[in-house]
This record gives C-alpha cells, structure tokens and sequence, in this order.
C-alpha cells in the first residue's frame, strides 16, 4: 500500500533523501488500509505506517530505501526488478539501499520465512506506478495535453503528436508538489507487458562477492576495534563455578578477562567468560588458556538416545488431535491392507559459512552495532534492552549475512556484544568460532513420526493417521503455549484425497534450544508425509507417480480448509511438469530407481525427482529433476539458485548431518563431525519453472522439503528398502 | 614477538605477530584485508583459501612463521577490477548467493586452472573438494571453472 505523505512525513523522508526528490512511502507488508480503519476507530493506528521509501532524485534515479537483509536471496536485485518495471525505467536506474534501523521510519524489518518477493510484490508496483502515473502528469499539465496521450517509457515521458519528450529528473520538480494517487486505483501493467519481471537479471550484489569487497558482518572493521571470544558452558542451561584468568592474561595481545551472566527468555544466551584482545587469533588463545570449573548444570544428563526413547514413547501415544477427517479407527480396521511406518529425523545446525558474529560500540548513553542479521529492529530493541537504553538510541547497521537459514533471527549474539561493550567502552567485534557455532545454536527439533495407513481391495487408501513427536520451537520459546498447529505445519495440510485422517501431536521436553531452521517444521513434516504416501502406493501395487496424481483432487468448490492450505491442482500441475521433464515414464535398467516427492510449503510448489543407482550396501544420486510453481516469477535466475542451494542444503541433512547430545551437550565442533554436502557429492540438478500468473510465493525455503523424501522413495523403486531415519543408515557410495 | 616481514599481493608488509599466528588473522586482522574468511580453523572448509608461490593453501593452517619469502596471494590481489577469468566467469554463472565462501572458492579454482588449463569434471572434484559452499552452488561452480578454462584457451 501506498499512502500520500504529509509534510511531516515528508521532512522525515526528507532528512533520509537529500533535498528535492519526490519521496513515496510504501507499506510492504500487512494492509495499511486496517491502519487507516483503526485510526478512525477505537484502536490507536500504528504512529508509522511505512516499511520503505521511494526516492526519485532530480537526475532522474531512483533509489528504494527497504528494511529487508540480503543474505544471498538476491533480494535487491528483485526488488529493483520491481520497482523499475511500474515505474517504466530501465534496471540500472534504479537502486537499493539498505534502511537504518529507525523504526519511526521503517517499520517491519524482518527477513525471513521466505517473505521478501511475497509481501512486496503487489505493494512495490503500486509505487513504482505512481512513479509512471506523477511523472505523466506532470509531463501532461506543462505541455498542456491530455496525460492520455502521454507515455512513459525508459525512464522519460513522451507525448509523441507534439514529438516533445522529458526526463524524470526534470519532471521531479513538479512532481512533487502533485497529490499522490489513490494507491488502490493506480493502474498497474499487464502482466503480458512485462519488460523485467520474469526475465533473468544478473543479480547487483555478484561483482562484490568476487573480489573480497563485500562487507559481511565479520569484517567490520572500526578503529581500535577489539575482539572478543567467550567461553561459554558445553551443556545448555550450565555455568561457569569458578575460573582462573592468569595465563589467559599473560597471553600476548590479550587486554582483559571478565564473566558475563546467562540471559533469559527470549535471548537465550548461556553467558560465561570473555576474552578480549588486539586480535581475533590472542581472543582465542587467550580462552585456550583459560582455566573453568564447570556447573554443568540441570540439563547436563540429556542425551540423544534419550530423546529418541521419548519420542517414540509419545509418537506411541494418543495426542493432541489437530485434524480429524471420517473415522479413522473404522478405516484402520476395515482397511483390505495395512502400512504402518516409524520416520525419525534428528537435531540440524545451521552451520551457516560465517559464524554468528557481532560488533558494537557503547558511548555513554548511545550505541552502535553492525550487525549481520535478518531482524534488525530486534537487534536494537535487544542491545537497549540490555543496555538500559532507549532503542531510539541504539542505531543498527545491518551488513551482508554469510548465510542467514533462520539462524540470523536470534537476539543471543546481540545480546552478548551489548554485555561485552559496555565493559569493554571502545568498539568491540564478537567473533563465534565454529565450535561455538554449532554446540550453541538454536537446532532443528528432532521428531518421530508414526504413520499407519491403510489401502482397500481396489488399491484406494482409505484411512491416513499421523502421529507427530517433538520437543517443537514452541516448547522452547513459549513453554505454557500450544505448539500442536505451529509444529503440524504441512502434514495437518496433508494434501490427498483420502477419506480418513487424522493427525495428532505429542510434546516432550528437552533443554535444546530450538528454533527455525530452513523451511522449519516443513523439513520434518514433508519428509513423513511424502514418505507415508509413497508407502501406501506400493501397498496398492501403484505407479507412485500415478498413485499421488489420482488423489490430488480439486472439487469445483474447493477452498482452503487450513491455512496454507494447498491447492491441489497446482500440486498436480508441478507434478505433471516432473513427470515429463524426468522421463517418469521410461523404464530404467536393474540397480537404478526413480523416486518423486511434491510438497507445498510458504505459498510455493514443488515436485522433485531423483534417480538412483544402488550398488550394494551404498548408493549414488544421478540427478535431481525439480519442476517449481512459485507464482508469479519476478527474477528466474533467483528462483533457480535458490532451489538448487535448498535441494543441496536438504541434501546435507538427507544425507550426512545430524547433532547428537551425550551428557548434555553437542557432540559435533567442526566441519569434520557435521560435513554439508561437497563439490563431489553434489548431483546435477535440472530445474524447471511453471509460468504462473499467480501470486508469487516465497522461494528460499519450500525448495527443502520434498528432497529426502523424493530420494528415500527412490532407493525404495532402486533396492526394495525403505529408509525413514535421516540421515539415511545407507551410504552415498 | 618479533617483525615478520611478509610479502603479500606483491607489496612488502612488515607485522608485529606472535609467530605461531596463523597467515589468516595476520592478513584479516592486522592488515584489513578482509576479503580471506574464517569459517572453521581447521583447513576443513577453504573460505580462507589463499596462494602461496601460486599453490593454494589454507591460510587458517599457515602459521606466519612458515611463509618465510613465499609470495602471498590473496583475493585482493587477483585482480583489481574483476577482471580475472574466474572471476569473470563466477558473474557470468551468477555463482554466489550469500557469497561468504566464494572468495575461498575462486582462489582455490585459480589455482587449479593455472596448473591445470582444461581440468575435467574428476580434476575439479579433487581441486574443489575441500571448499564448502552451504548455499550449495557447487553445480555453478563447476560450470563457471569450464567457461573460464574455456575462455582461457581462446
């Protein structure tokens, strides 16, 4: 949504502008017409409704000024496509800078669940039209002709009967001083007439990434800047009970020694000893040399096998029922054929490449931070928080992310930078090593997944009962909250058509952090649906491929029943598009098998195939075809990009990885114990994109899901044998 | 600790280092030379792949003491203006997402290519192997070192 700006407005835009551009604030997500409303009404509206500003400058360029972090998603470089395309000028006149966290400004910073083309699209080429529609009329009232007759093109506006042009820079003047359009009128294009938009665009932020010039969080580099490392407890919940700082001290370059106390709720951290010094490298030695009785602490008995025992025991259990279709118990028990199965997947890192890392500086009553995270506005209000400031005084630059995954959400390392600034008085970089990366993370729950299933005499399923066991993300940040429907997310969706089912959840408690990990409860769930569903077509003596298509069914008066709720024909439809891009139909020789997945996650579809070879006790993937319905594509080059790093990120953890706890902590430091997928390991992957009207749907995660699943099911068709623990027991050979 | 003297993108530099330091924090550290990354510490990941009389190495296992008159190459010193075959190549391919690893990538794929002029798909497995990319990219990569051999021999 688009809103005119009033003069007050307009100042604080202004300040942020540079004098003589026309400013546009844009609302990016939510509706600013509930603002509008509410302002009338009884609620107080929000004081600032803008999540970005448009400025067209007097020569002509455009800058959009967005709270949105660029961790890799090519996000700039979409929304210029954006933006440039309603407002009718060329890619290159347009930028993208990054807003400063000043929430009176820009409201709504956060990046992530796959948000950033969803709830921008719509509002964005609402504001890059009224650019197009301004500049028009203000062409139109100086040559005094019809605005009808007028057209913009390339960044100018022609009348072509008078053969009169005028550039958008010499146009912004009266621009200005024109009131804005009702943002809810202004005409977009056709979508027929798209220049941009869908069409392959280099992304901005490559030529940096190839010559060491772009800034990641970690090299920020400030004078007498210091580092930091700490030495935090191995088990979650522990601290340190006593210490002794003297040969971490006498460590050259080491310029102090100090203990910072765990914080609660919300921030997560798990406190413990800092050391600073003139480098990262004396930082790190310095903490080598430390000497730390440990309380370890209540949780420091936890273990894996542990949890795996509990999780069983509550997958075995009646639960929390959050869908229940026909009679179930009735199928069960009537049903020609009965399938019942066990998934179990384990805690994930998210071992992003740069290690959680954080500078701040504290002067008096103000500070400063840069920080590489995808929530800013929670940066702030974290550092004040711990600081006894005011966020108004606390200002966040946000950097580039070597990688974000969900991972770059959390307020733990802002929260522990503030501790240390404030001791420290002089800028201070915090720097995780990867050992502190992955045994203090917040990891992906594990979970256990009872299916039982059952198929009639004509080879229809006829009753679908799942049975979900986790610690969940809720169980973690809001104990005494219901974490049935969040942690059910995709299988309460489940997409088939089958007369009975039911879904259940069972909760068991853990002292793990936990949190949002790529496509979050997704990565678990469409791995035990996509599973389960290809189980019961082997039940029936069904074609997978064929079996799924039958039962995504779309009644003329279909509506979505849950929220994100899938649409069955745009499931069918990606599944079609793999069917034939992979060859579906084609036999292949003895020891190679084909397995399909289709999943909806974040407002996109996707159907994965992969082709296996099984050679004895190990196997090799010989390629992943994926067919994608996202909507409407804004940059195909991104979608592509994206979907290979989420079927290689699924990949690692279908494959390899996993987090085991003995006595209560981490067991895997390093790249050795928990090794994401290599160069050599890596499968040609073949994408393929529907050319979708609808409206875009997120990209950076709904890739994920379906990648175990589709490989389990074809080492299944390859060997016979089913695979439902991840990572799988069989070895990639 | 005593003055190392370095020469590193062809200029001299002379730092004040504990001699175990390794090659990695001297350059991030002490001269702002930010580009070379720190991803594990314990040559497991290749982010802070940098050349050493051309070889590729693990600047996170190269104490500074055993650079000695060895020329340093870092990603800085490739090129000044992206102009470089790799790197041209890595924009042509649109390799990087987050682009943390990329730097480590490309120094690691120079080196391959300056030994090996038309590497095959097993050669940049070898090469490559030790550099992770958790965007997973690795299928660009490989495209862009062929486009870059390729270019290379025109």
């Amino acid at each position: 949504m688009i809103m005119d700006i009033s003069r007050r407005q307009f100042v604080v835009g202004g300040a942020v502008a540079g004098a003589g551009a026309l400013v546009i604030g844009v609302r990016l997500s939510g509706t600013f017409l509930q603002a509008q409303e509410s302002a009338a009404g009884a609620k107080k509206a929000e004081p600032n409704p803008f999540d970005a500003y448009v400025h067209v400058k007097p020569d002509g360029h455009i800058t959009l000024i967005v709270a949105k972090s660029e961790m890799g998603q090519g996000i700039k470089t979409g929304l210029a496509m954006i933006l440039a395309e309603e407002a009718e000028v060329d890619f290159d006149s347009v930028s993208v800078e990054q807003a400063e966290t000043r929430p009176e400004i820009y409201a709504h910073m956060g990046t992530g669940g796959s948000g950033s083309t969803q709830e921008n699209f719509t509002p964005l080429r609402r504001a890059g039209a009224t650019v197009r529609q301004l500049m028009i009329t203000a062409a139109a009232a100086k040559w005094n002709v019809p605005p009808a007759e007028c057209e913009a093109q390339k960044g100018r506006v022609l009348h072509e009967k008078s053969d009169r042009k005028a550039g958008y820079g010499e146009l912004v003047e009266a621009a200005r001083k024109l009131p804005l359009p009702d943002p809810e009128k202004v005409e977009i294009k056709d979508e027929a007439d798209f220049k941009l938009i869908g069409h392959a665009t280099p992304r901005v932020d490559v030529p940096a990434k190839v010559n060491g010039t772009a800034q990641f969080g970690i090299d920020v580099r400030v004078p007498e800047i210091g580092f930091a490392v700490v030495a935090r407890c191995p088990t979650f919940g522990g601290k340190a009970a006593s210490f002794d700082a003297g040969k971490a001290r006498a460590v050259p370059g080491v310029l102090d020694v100090f203990e910072i106390p765990a914080l609660g709720a919300r921030m997560f951290t798990a406190g413990g000893v800092v050391v600073v010094a003139d480098s990262t490298w004396a930082a790190m030695k310095g903490r080598d040399a430390l000497q730390i009785t440990w309380d370890r602490g209540a949780a420091a008995s936890e273990s894996s096998e542990g949890m795996r025992e509990a999780l069983r025991g509550a997958a075995a259990k009646p639960g929390k029922r959050v869908r229940n279709d026909g009679d179930v118990d009735a199928a069960l028990s009537n049903g020609a054929k009965k399938v019942e199965a066990l998934y179990e997947l384990p805690l994930l890192a998210h071992a992003t490449m740069e290690p959680m890392n954080i500078t701040a500086q504290v002067r008096g009553s103000e500070a400063e931070v840069w920080a590489p995270t995808q929530s800013p506005d929670w940066v702030q209000a974290t550092v004040a928080q711990v600081l006894g400031l005011k966020p108004d005084k606390v200002v966040v630059h946000t950097t580039l992310m070597g990688g974000g995954f969900g991972r770059r959400y959390m307020a733990d390392y802002p929260a522990e930078v503030a501790q240390i600034a404030k001791v420290v008085g002089k800028p201070v970089q915090l720097v995780w090593t990867r050992e502190d990366d992955m045994t203090h993370d917040f990891y992906r729950p594990a979970t256990c997944h009872h299916m039982r299933g059952s198929v009639d005499a004509n080879g229809r399923p006829v009753a679908w009962f799942h049975t979900l066991a986790s610690a969940s993300i809720k169980g973690y940040w809001d104990p005494k909250g219901d974490p049935a429907n969040d942690e059910s997310g995709g299988a309460r969706q489940m997409p088939y058509a089958i007369p009975n089912v039911r879904m259940e959840f069972n909760g068991v408690t853990s002292a793990v952090p936990r949190a949002w990990w790529r496509s979050v409860e997704h990565s678990f769930n469409g791995f035990a649906v996509e599973s389960f569903i290809d189980e019961l077509a082997a039940a029936a003596g069904q074609d997978p491929m064929q079996f799924r298509r039958g039962l995504l069914v779309k009644p003329a008066d279909w509506k979505p029943r849950f929220e994100y709720d899938p649409d069955p024909a745009r499931l069918l439809g990606v599944l079609n598009l793999v069917a034939e891009k992979s060859g579906w139909a084609k036999p292949l020789p003895k020891g190679k098998g084909r397995g399909i997945a289709a999943y909806h996650s974040f407002g996109s579809y996707f159907a994965e195939v992969a082709e296996v070879t099984v050679k004895g006790s190990g196997f090799k993937i010989d390629r992943i075809v994926v067919a994608v319905d996202c909507g409407q594509i804004v940059n195909p080059e991104s979608v592509r990009s994206q979907t290979e790093g989420a079927i290689i990120y699924g990949l690692s953890a279908a494959l390899k990885n996993e987090i085991t706890i003995k006595n209560g902590a981490v067991e895997q430091t390093n790249f050795d114990a928990y090794d994401p997928i290599r160069i050599n390991e890596a499968p040609p992957i073949e994408v393929h994109l529907i050319n979708s009207k609808e409206d875009p749907g997120g990209m950076g995660e709904p890739g994920l899901p379906p990648i175990a699943p589709a490989v389990a099911n074809a080492i299944f068709a390859a060997s016979g044998q089913r695979l439902r623990r991840l990572p799988f027991p069989m070895k990639a050979a | 600790m005593a003055a190392i003297h370095l020469v590193i993108n062809n200029r001299p530099h002379e730092v004040e280092a504990a001699s175990d330091t390794p090659l990695l924090w001297v350059l991030r550290d002490k001269l702002n030379l930010t580009g070379t990354k720190y991803g594990c510490g314990m040559g497991l990941c290749g982010a802070c792949t940098v050349h050493l009389d051309g070889e590729a190495v693990r600047a996170c296992q190269t104490p500074i003491s055993l650079v000695g008159a060895k020329k340093v190459t870092t990603i800085e010193g490739l090129s000044t203006d992206n102009a470089h075959p790799v790197q041209r190549a890595w924009i042509a391919e649109q390799v990087p997402q987050c682009g943390y690893c990329q730097t480590g990538q490309i120094m690691s794929a120079a080196a391959l290519l300056a030994k090996t002029p038309k590497p095959t798909d097993d050669q940049i497995d070898s090469a490559m192997v030790g550099n992770l990319c958790r965007c997973g990219m690795y299928q660009r990569i490989r495209r862009a070192i062929h486009r870059a051999s390729a270019e290379k021999g025109a």
